[in-house]
Parts: C-alpha cells; sequence; structure tokens
C-alpha cells in the first residue's frame, strides 16, 4: 500500500476519534456546570476540560471571557481551534477525501455525510442549538463511520493502519482526561483515595461512559483505586490503556504477518503492553499517578513516532 | 460564407419526422409524467453527489464541489454514423502519433515542406528534452481525445485535438452508470453497446508501452497533482477502475535508473506512469524548477528507458490550434489516405491574407486563442456587440500569430429537459481514442451540452452540461 494512503487513513481515524473525545469532554464540562461546586463555581471545570484538551491559552487569547456559550463555541465549532469537533472532522473528511477509493462506499457516506450535516449546524442559529444535542450527535456520527468501518472494510493493511489510528489517539485521550482530573482537582498528592473527590471521578467515568462498565466490573465502594484500574490497566474496558495498547499491538501483528517482516515498530508497541500487563495499581500511586501517565503519553508517542518511521513516511526502516 | 442563417440540424428529427434511432427515446419521454421527471433529476443528482463528481474550475471561486449539469436525454449515434466516426478518430489518432514520432526525430514532414519549422519548433509544446527519444512501440500520445461537432446527417468536423491528458472520461463513464441504474427498461428495449471495457482498455494500453527494462507485469500508476485538483475525482475513479495505485509527486523519487514509489513495504519499481499533469511539472530538475508536483530526476530515468510516461513529454506539440490545420496533410503524408474526418476550415492569423480576411469578416467568425482552451479567451462573432468586436479586433492586429478563426459552424442539437418540456440545444462529442500495441476506441464518449437556448459553448467551466451518448448495436 502507498504510504501516503495508510498515511491519510491513520489520520483519519485519529480525527474521528479526536472529535469524539472533544465532544466527551464539552458534555462533561456541561453536565458539571449544572452541579453546585463548593471549590470555585463552574469556571474551574471548564478551564479542566480546556487544559485537558490544551487548549486553554489560546482560547483565552481570542475570548476574554471563560464562560459557558464561549466554551461550546470553541469547542464544537471554531475552526481556529485545532481540536474543535469542527476542525477534527473535517480534518478527518479531508484525508477521507484524498484515499475515498481506498474507503468502502458506506465508509465514505458516513464520514460525509457527517460532514454535510456539520455544515448544516455550522449554518444553524446557535440558541436554537442544545450543548448535550451536539455532544450526542457527534458522538452517533462517529459511532456511525467506525461501525460502517469494522463491518464493510476488506481487512487489509488499511484495515490495520486505521486501527493504528483509533488506538493510538484513544490512549492518549484517556491518559489526559485522567491526568486533567488527577492534577487539576487534587492538587495534594494526600488527596489521591481519599475519597474527598468521589463526584470528581464519577465525572470521569460519565466522561467515557464507563458508569456501567465500572458497576460490572467492580463490587464495593467507589475508590480512586478501582477507577485507576478501570481505566488503565483493565483489558476489558475499551477506552483503558492497557485495552488500547493491546489493540494496536495486534494491528501491528497483523501487518508483521502480511508484509512478513517485523520492525522496531512492533517492538516499542509490545514493551509498552508486557509492562502494562505487569503494573499494578499500587505501583502506578507509588510512582505517583501524574508521573505515571506522563511516561506512559510520551511511551505511547514514540510508538506513534515509530509507525510513523517505518511505515507512513515509505522508507525502509 | 454565407450571410443567410444556415439551418440546425437537429438530431432527433429528419424534417418532421422522429429518426429511427431516437423513436424510443421520443416514446419514453413522451410517457414519462412530469413528476417522474423531476424525482428522477433529483435521483440523478444525488447519485452524482454521493459518488463525489464534482468539477471545480480554477480561479472561479464559488463551491469546489459543484456539480456538472448531467441533462438526462440521451444522444444517439447509429451504428452506420458511428463506424465512420470510429475510424476518423483512429486515423487521426495513428496520423498525430506518427507526427510527434517524426518531429522529435528525422522531421521528415518539415524536410518534405509539408509544415512550416517554425510552427513546431518555435512551439512552446515542443519539447527540446524529448529529441531524439523514441518512446515505447514509438507513441507519444497514448490517450487522443478528438472534439467533434456535427452539421448535418452526415458531416462531421474535427474541432480539436488532445494529445496531452484529455478528461472528462469518467462522465462518458458514470453517465451510463447512472442511465442504466435509473432507467433500466430503456436499456432492455434499446440495442446499446456498452462503454464499460474502457477501464480495462486502458490498464491494456499502458501496460503495453512498458519499458524494455521492465521484467514481468508492469507497475502502473496514475500521477495526479492532488485531491486539489478540478480532475482529481476523474484520477481517483480511473484509478480505482484499474486497480492502480493513484499517487503524487511526494510518493516517487528516483533512485538508480529507476523510478520508485514509497509503500508501507518499503521502496516499489514503477514502470509506467498515466500523468495527469502538465509537462511544465513534471520534473523540477528538467522543467519548472519551483514545481512541487513532479519527481525530480524523473526525465533522465525516462530517456533511459527506466520508465515510461503516458503522455510522452511533449506529445502537446500536435494539439496546437496551430498545427491543427495540417493534420489532413499528415494523414496524407504518414498513412498515404485520404482523411475520413474534415477539418473546420480554418484562417490562420499569423498569414496576412487571413488576417485580412478574419478582421473584415469578424461578426461572422468565431476566433480562438492558438494556446488556450476551455472556451476562454475567444471571440464568438455572432452573439457579439460591436464594442467588443472592436476591442478584439484590437488584439488581434497586435499579436496576430496568437489568433486562428473559424466559420460559425451551425452545431447540431439534440432533445434535452428544459423546464417546459425538451428543446434542442447544441452538442459536441469527445470520444477517447486508446494508442498502445493497437489502437482502439470504446462505442461511445462525452456529449457535452450547451444548456443556455441559442449557446454554442460547451465547457462545463462555462455553463456547459453533459448526456449520456449511445451507439446502437448493428
Amino acid at each position: 500500500m502507498l504510504s501516503r494512503t495508510a498515511e491519510h487513513l491513520y489520520w483519519m481515524a485519529r480525527y474521528i476519534e479526536r472529535a469524539e473525545t472533544t465532544a466527551r469532554l464539552l458534555e462533561v464540562g456541561a453536565r458539571n456546570a449544572l452541579l453546585p461546586n463548593a471549590t470555585g463555581g463552574y469556571r474551574n471545570d471548564w478551564e479542566a476540560v480546556l487544559l485537558a484538551k490544551g487548549t486553554l491559552e489560546p482560547f483565552v487569547e481570542k475570548y476574554t471571557d471563560i464562560n459557558q456559550r464561549n466554551i461550546e463555541t470553541w469547542l464544537f465549532f471554531d475552526s481556529d481551534n485545532p481540536s474543535s469537533v469542527y476542525s477534527c472532522l473535517s480534518a478527518a473528511r479531508e484525508n477521507a477525501r484524498v484515499v475515498r477509493t481506498a474507503l468502502t462506499a458506506p465508509v465514505w457516506d458516513a464520514i460525509n455525510g457527517a460532514f454535510q450535516e456539520l455544515q448544516q449546524l455550522h449554518r444553524t442559529e446557535r440558541s436554537k442549538l442544545m450543548v448535550t444535542d451536539l455532544c450526542e450527535w457527534t458522538l452517533r456520527a462517529c459511532q456511525l463511520i467506525r461501525g460502517a468501518f469494522t463491518s464493510t472494510q476488506l481487512r487489509n493493511d488499511g484495515y490495520d493502519f486505521s486501527g493504528i489510528g483509533t488506538t493510538i489517539e484513544r490512549a492518549d485521550n484517556t491518559a489526559r482526561l485522567i491526568d486533567v482530573k488527577y492534577y487539576v482537582l487534587l492538587p495534594s498528592v494526600n488527596y489521591v483515595g481519599s475519597g474527598l473527590d468521589q463526584s470528581q471521578w464519577a465525572l470521569l467515568l460519565q466522561s467515557m461512559t464507563a458508569q456501567r462498565a465500572f458497576n460490572w466490573s467492580y463490587q464495593g465502594e467507589v475508590t480512586a483505586a478501582k477507577i485507576a484500574h478501570l481505566l488503565i490497566l483493565n483489558h476489558r474496558f475499551p477506552r483503558s490503556l492497557r485495552a488500547c495498547v493491546q489493540w494496536y499491538c495486534e494491528h501491528l501483528d497483523n501487518l508483521a504477518e502480511s508484509y512478513q517482516t517485523a520492525t522496531a515498530a512492533q517492538e516499542v508497541a509490545h514493551k509498552l503492553l508486557d509492562d502494562l500487563r505487569a503494573a499494578t495499581v499500587e505501583e502506578i500511586f507509588e510512582e505517583g499517578l501524574h508521573e505515571f501517565l506522563a511516561r506512559f503519553m510520551s511511551r505511547n508517542a514514540e510508538v506513534a513516532t515509530t509507525v510513523q518511521e517505518v511505515y507512513l513516511s515509505g522508507m525502509p526502516a | 460564407m454565407s450571410a443567410t442563417k444556415p439551418a440546425i440540424f437537429n438530431e432527433m428529427l429528419n424534417g418532421e419526422q422522429v429518426r429511427s434511432a431516437y423513436q424510443n427515446l421520443e416514446k419514453w419521454y413522451r410517457s414519462m409524467p412530469a413528476e417522474l421527471r423531476s424525482l428522477k433529476q433529483s435521483e440523478a443528482e444525488a447519485l452524482f453527489r454521493r459518488v463525489g463528481i464534482t468539477f471545480a474550475v480554477y480561479g472561479e471561486g464559488g463551491d469546489p464541489e459543484r456539480l456538472i449539469p448531467f441533462d438526462m436525454f440521451p444522444r444517439v449515434m447509429t451504428a452506420e454514423e458511428w463506424r465512420k466516426l470510429d475510424r476518423g478518430v483512429r486515423q487521426r489518432a495513428a496520423a498525430l502519433n506518427a507526427f510527434l514520432a517524426d518531429v522529435y526525430d528525422r522531421r521528415e514532414i518539415i524536410r518534405a515542406g509539408k509544415i512550416p519549422e517554425h510552427l513546431v519548433t518555435n512551439n512552446e509544446a515542443f519539447e527540446k528534452a524529448a529529441i531524439g527519444f523514441r518512446p515505447p512501440r514509438g507513441v507519444f500520445s497514448h490517450i487522443v481525445g478528438v472534439d467533434l461537432v456535427r452539421t448535418g446527417p452526415d458531416q462531421f468536423y474535427v474541432l480539436e485535438d488532445n494529445c496531452r491528458t484529455p478528461s472528462g472520461v469518467s462522465y462518458m463513464l458514470q453517465n451510463r452508470e447512472i442511465m442504466m441504474r435509473m432507467f433500466p427498461q430503456l436499456f432492455m428495449e434499446s440495442r446499446i453497446r456498452p462503454v464499460d471495457g474502457y477501464a480495462g482498455l486502458l490498464k491494456k494500453t499502458l501496460a503495453s508501452v512498458a519499458p524494455q527494462k521492465c521484467q514481468g507485469e508492469p507497475n502502473i500508476v496514475i500521477l495526479t497533482p492532488g485531491h486539489f485538483n478540478s480532475a482529481y475525482y476523474e484520477h481517483s475513479f480511473l484509478a480505482d477502475l484499474m486497480g492502480v495505485e493513484l499517487v503524487e509527486g511526494q510518493d516517487l523519487f528516483v533512485e538508480g535508473d529507476f523510478v520508485w514509489m514509497k509503500t508501507t513495504e518499503g521502496p516499489k519499481k514503477v514502470d509506467v506512469i498515466y500523468r495527469r499533469i502538465d509537462d511544465a511539472f513534471i520534473d523540477p530538475l528538467c522543467f519548472r524548477p519551483d514545481s512541487m508536483l513532479g519527481v525530480p530526476g524523473l526525465m533522465s530515468v525516462y530517456r533511459s528507458g527506466g520508465v515510461t510516461i503516458c503522455s510522452a513529454p511533449g506529445a502537446g506539440v500536435a494539439d496546437d490550434k496551430a498545427i491543427y490545420t495540417f493534420v489532413p496533410e499528415m494523414i496524407r503524408f504518414y498513412l498515404g489516405e485520404e482523411p475520413i474526418l474534415e477539418n473546420v476550415p480554418t484562417w490562420q492569423c499569423a498569414k496576412p491574407d487571413d488576417c485580412k480576411y478574419v478582421l473584415e469578416n469578424l461578426s461572422e467568425l468565431v476566433v480562438k486563442e492558438v494556446h488556450g482552451s476551455g472556451g476562454y479567451g475567444m471571440l464568438v462573432g455572432p452573439k457579439s456587440d460591436k464594442s467588443t468586436i472592436e476591442s478584439f479586433a484590437a488584439k488581434i492586429r497586435k499579436n496576430p500569430d496568437n489568433y486562428i478563426a473559424q466559420p460559425t459552424l451551425a452545431l447540431s442539437a439534440c432533445p434535452t429537459f428544459v423546464e417546459e418540456g425538451i428543446a434542442p440545444r447544441h452538442v459536441d462529442l469527445r470520444p477517447y481514442c486508446l494508442v498502445g500495441e493497437t489502437i482502439e476506441l470504446v462505442p461511445g464518449g462525452l456529449t457535452r451540452v450547451a444548456l443556455t437556448e441559442g449557446s454554442l459553448v460547451v465547457n462545463s467551466s462555462q455553463g456547459g452540461g453533459v448526456k449520456d451518448t449511445w451507439v446502437l448495436a448493428e
């Protein structure tokens, strides 16, 4: 497969995943704003949302006021924000358009249809749009695209590159979400596991549609340790770090098999998976959750860089 | 030139009678309720939009993904009419290729005094880097698009030749797909020759000109300027149909004696490049140094026989409007045959006598720029007011070499759907001739239609539409 084709498929998948994360954050932020909060009103929480996407600074530069309406605009519609739903879905569609013939008709229809609807939303008067509807629309659109992809696309190398894109992005997003909760909401290490921040942790579960998964998987009271286990180490939960890494390892193994040669990409990915398999929540808390997540994100990024070098640049490793 | 307005040939009618080739269609049209028609029309548009056949015009702004209007009323050719066009177009494609092989080699036709040397060597499209190089099978132009117009039951004229990278063939294929999907009954009742062999034939043609150094199955690619190009849809469509890679310049590189493409499994050798970018951009080392679209070093691999480029660099010299007048001469010179298809009589403003005539008769003539295309920079005398004609005359006087003139032909018209029902609209025809080991033509082509009443300009950039083109079986 042409390296550039693989690259477009990979980025298409990453942007779809990214759009979904932004919508999830926006939804959680909006919901949070409805709750009474002792620690400084809604303001802090919105800042947390922006921090999670790494866009607090450009936001403050453009809008002086951190209010809900501005944040909704910024996260959903603003094309100046590279991770807004609008920017991500446009980029996903542009990537798809370039390699249209590498996609099945249902996949293209789903992506192109989402883009046309998004433009319709863009033209709609803002007062007629509920933020929860926008978020739900985004999740539905992304799930439709992925569903079409999973159920119609040929299981060839293009399928694997797209799968690698989805899971690398998702691993990064989950790590970021956990980190922000930790970093912003638990300024002192002593708070971890203290139970003080219950509602915040619950919100984190909510942002990943994980409440039910949590209840199915764990007994007893909700603790930070259990939540951390679900989101980081539980291979059954489809957004956990380990599940994502395991997933891209499988895709990379498929590539190694069909190309009949393994590369540095398989090596770094499997090393990361082995370490996650061996890890325990206790060790993670001991190292420091933030430190652990920072280390994970940089190793996940290393996998991305290696995939780029080995497969997407078109030169032999 | 006669001053009286010539009668327009309506392809459906013979006097008051409906010609037999159109009888099925006429019945079909009469029995179609108005609601069904508008339903089908919007269905067609939705299909086009969904498969993504769009067309953008550079510099016009607006919607970059706009649709070319599709008219549902097909244009029909009888088997007998087609036989003549088929022979005529293939003859022309053969002569044009013989001419190209000659002007980059011994230049016999110039030595024989049939074509003035300066018209060839001073031509912008004449490629010095191609001199002395014989591409595989001596073929320079592998896809020749011949634009034809009709003025009467038996009168066809060649308006121009396109030897570089004629576009529009994806419309020929998609128009047919959509018509078959929407009106299957029509196809059961008529005997219409299929066109869907085009992609297979194109692949066979490209494979047949693989370089000598190529062992085994040649690796064919289509080289596109990228997805911002107005014809990108066509590039990806053809790549998909042929099952070959669609590459951009950045996907290719030169190493050793070959061209390679960057794949997820490492470099893979490329043997045949069907390029859809202009000569000037294919190799920044050889032509425009600022080109980001091409592949540095491509020309030297080409010249050493490591890769075939289709069409060959320099093929454009044969389709220039100034060379056009000499095509009948080429046919006689190289093939020893009489031309089957006629040229439109053409006055060359470069010749003082011709120029004088043109300036005196501007209101009756169509004047074109020698290197222009797309219907831009031309004057349609009978449709222009006095001041437009005067300012155009000034341009001709200033630079006569840049213009040619032709009589305003009474282009044939074909029934076309309009608000009130059907009405005749002017059409032209572009068949696509494939030249490799053999010279072949699928039975059909792209019919373009000027949708505005009375208009003669069929270019899609100027409000033209397209129609399905039927060739009836014997």
